[in-house]
């Protein structure tokens, strides 16, 4: 076999261990399906009511795109925890110790974030449609909103892949990226249209590459005018990946279990 | 020796300013069991690392199966087994579920890891668990595990970092009877203990370390000839006949015989025997005596002539033996 080969098929081995873990530890199952649920009907029932989105016949489709997005960037947490838990266990020691791709353990955990991004993707559009969200586009772009989000979170998983090699702790990691991407997806057009923020907080939220995705998304699901958008969202994730996956794979090459 | 499977010079490496290990010379031919004895903190886990390719040295140079570690690390990776200090095993997979995995990452195919996985849980008696997942198993069982994954791929050289640190008495034998037997397979090991009984029982040779130096090297009985040879330990019946026994025993007697009260102290050169002599010259000089014995140094006392502070003392200096992992990480 191809060293090419030796790669994909120890990313397999190891996309499977990560997916393999998910129904035997169901805290992590709760935050990628119950979590989206609640947060949509939060935002739809408690928001819904008081905030004004023209051009939405209501909020709950303006809210989705923004809602799943934000979903899709924390997905990649599990990667986080998965991680910094097999650093503190010693495992990375012992993958760096196998002849095995020195991307694998990365890759593998990043795919199954895939996997799981999906599951969250599909429960969030069924809760969504049950409280009233509908897509107004073609199917074609329906799909292609829904690989837009895919990749994004894969973007994300590499993201924090970073975080995990890099932090302490799963825990840490975790706090790490919420402090960052959470404030991330707030000031952006997610929740609210941006002309409705404090002008200085606009200019921000204008050029957050956040606001980019979210507006990409209400293209391709709701029909909304997409100008570079999805270009851009594509682009930005695309981006996110080539930076953070080579970061973190020369992390991992050095990383050392505690 | 021309082919030793594992052979170091001169390895250095520092942790921003702590000096982990100071230039370690290490040898070990194949087949053999190198002994790396130090109390916590002396740089064994470093030097496990840098011979495993995980951490690249500062200094110095190692090969180990012919294959420089740092030039030949991708290569080396197929020829070795690590079985680190703490069992890196997976909670959330069953015990064949890991193996398996590891064979798979070995690239030795999917039947053929299945294969593997099933042989090595019935040799490690994990044939019941083998369908369990980790987290329910015992510290000793996880142990096993451990040990079982570093030998998935046969590996002609294997390294164990501390791999009895909070086992179990009879888990332990367990374990020494295990690495026996892969070293009278053939195999090369490189074990770390902070424990001397162990070295002394396990290896062939053994590297004393201590601040990241390997302060004496040599068999157990070399090390312990370092502190004096043995000593015969005779109590007499009646202190009265200290006299008549020690020239009955002078023939046997190496150096200068202390005595205090009925206990007598006689260096002797060899112990084979000496017992069986000593009973018989004193029963023909008509002395009665209530025990004796002859005393062999321990690695505790090599210890304690060769670094002024036993190895325990050291070890309670540092972290406690099954401490929780240090946080810190290495950015080389
Ligand atoms: N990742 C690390 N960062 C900083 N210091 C370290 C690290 N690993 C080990 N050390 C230090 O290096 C020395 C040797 O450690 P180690 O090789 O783990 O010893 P041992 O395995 O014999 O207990 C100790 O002083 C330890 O604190
Ligand atoms: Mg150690």
């Amino acid at each position: 076999m191809s060293a090419l080969a030796y790669a994909l098929s120890d990313t397999m081995v190891l996309a499977k261990r990560s997916l393999l873990r998910i129904p035997r530890a169901p805290d992590l199952l709760l935050s990628f399906t119950v979590q989206p649920i609640m947060f949509v009907l939060l935002f739809v029932y408690v928001f819904g009511g008081a905030i004004d989105t023209p051009g939405y016949e209501d909020y709950t489709d303006f809210l989705m795109p923004g809602i799943v997005a934000q979903t899709m960037s924390f997905g990649g947490f599990v990667t986080a925890l998965g991680l910094a838990e097999d650093l503190k266990k010693g495992l990375i020691d012992r993958f760096r110790s196998l002849p095995m791709s020195r991307s694998a353990v990365l890759a593998g955990r990043t795919l199954a974030d895939v996997a799981t991004n999906t599951i969250s993707l599909a429960i969030m559009i069924a809760v969504g449609l049950i409280v009233g969200f509908r897509f107004s586009s073609s199917p074609f772009e329906v799909v292609a909103g829904i690989g837009l989000m895919l990749l994004f979170g894969y973007a994300f998983s590499w993201v924090f892949a970073y975080f995990g090699l890099t932090a302490s702790s799963g825990e840490s990691a975790q706090a790490i990226g919420f402090i960052v991407i959470f404030p991330i997806t707030f000031i952006s057009s997610a929740f609210v249209p941006v002309d409705s923020m404090p002008s200085w907080l606009q200019a921000i939220a204008e050029n957050n590459p956040f606001t980019t995705v979210v507006d990409a998304m209400r293209a391709l699901w709701v029909g909304a005018p997409a100008g570079n958008d999805i270009w851009g969202a594509v682009l930005w994730s695309l981006g996110l990946t080539a930076v953070f996956a080579p970061l973190s794979v020369a992390r991992y090459r050095r990383a050392v279990s505690a | 020796m021309q082919d030793a499977a594992i052979q170091a010079e001169g390895l250095r490496k520092s942790y921003g300013n702590v000096e982990a290990l100071v230039g370690i010379d290490l040898e070990a031919p194949a087949g053999t069991i190198l002994g790396l004895l130090g109390p916590n903190g002396a740089g064994k886990t470093t030097a496990v690392r840098i011979l495993t390719t995980l951490l690249p040295p500062d200094g110095g140079a190692a090969r180990v199966a012919g294959l420089d570690v740092v030039r030949d690390a991708a290569r080396l990776r197929a020829r070795i087994g690590l079985a680190g200090q703490y069992a890196a095993v997976d909670e959330n997979l069953t015990g064949r579920e890991n193996l398996e995995m590891v064979g798979r990452l070995y690239h030795m195919g999917r039947a053929a890891s299945r294969e593997r996985a099933d042989e090595l849980l019935e040799r490690f008696d994990l044939t019941d668990a083998g369908q369990r997942l980790v987290r329910t198993y015992s510290g000793g069982m996880r142990r096993r595990l451990d040990l079982s994954a570093a030998l998935v791929a046969r590996p002609p050289v294997l390294f164990l970092d501390e791999p009895t640190t909070g086992l179990d008495p009879r888990s332990r034998i367990g374990l020494w009877e295990t690495i026996e037997d892969r070293v009278a397979a053939g195999t090369t090991v490189l074990l770390t203990t902070q424990y001397l009984d162990e070295a002394d029982r396990l290896a062939d040779r053994i590297a004393v370390i201590d601040h990241g130096r390997v302060i004496a090297e040599g068999t157990s009985d070399e090390l312990k000839e370092r502190v004096g040879g043995e000593r015969l330990e005779v109590t007499l019946d009646d202190p009265r006949h200290a006299e008549i026994a020690i020239s009955a025993l002078a023939p046997m007697v190496d150096d200068r015989p202390t005595c205090d009260g009925t206990n007598l102290h006689l260096p002797i050169r060899r112990g084979r025997g000496a017992i069986a002599e000593a009973v018989r010259r004193l029963d023909t000089a008509g002395v009665g005596i209530d025990d004796i014995a002859v005393h062999r140094p321990t690695l505790d006392d090599v210890f304690l002539a060769l670094t002024g502070h036993t190895a325990e003392e050291a070890a309670e200096d540092g972290r406690p033996p099954d401490a929780e992992p240090r946080e810190e990480r290495a950015a080389a």
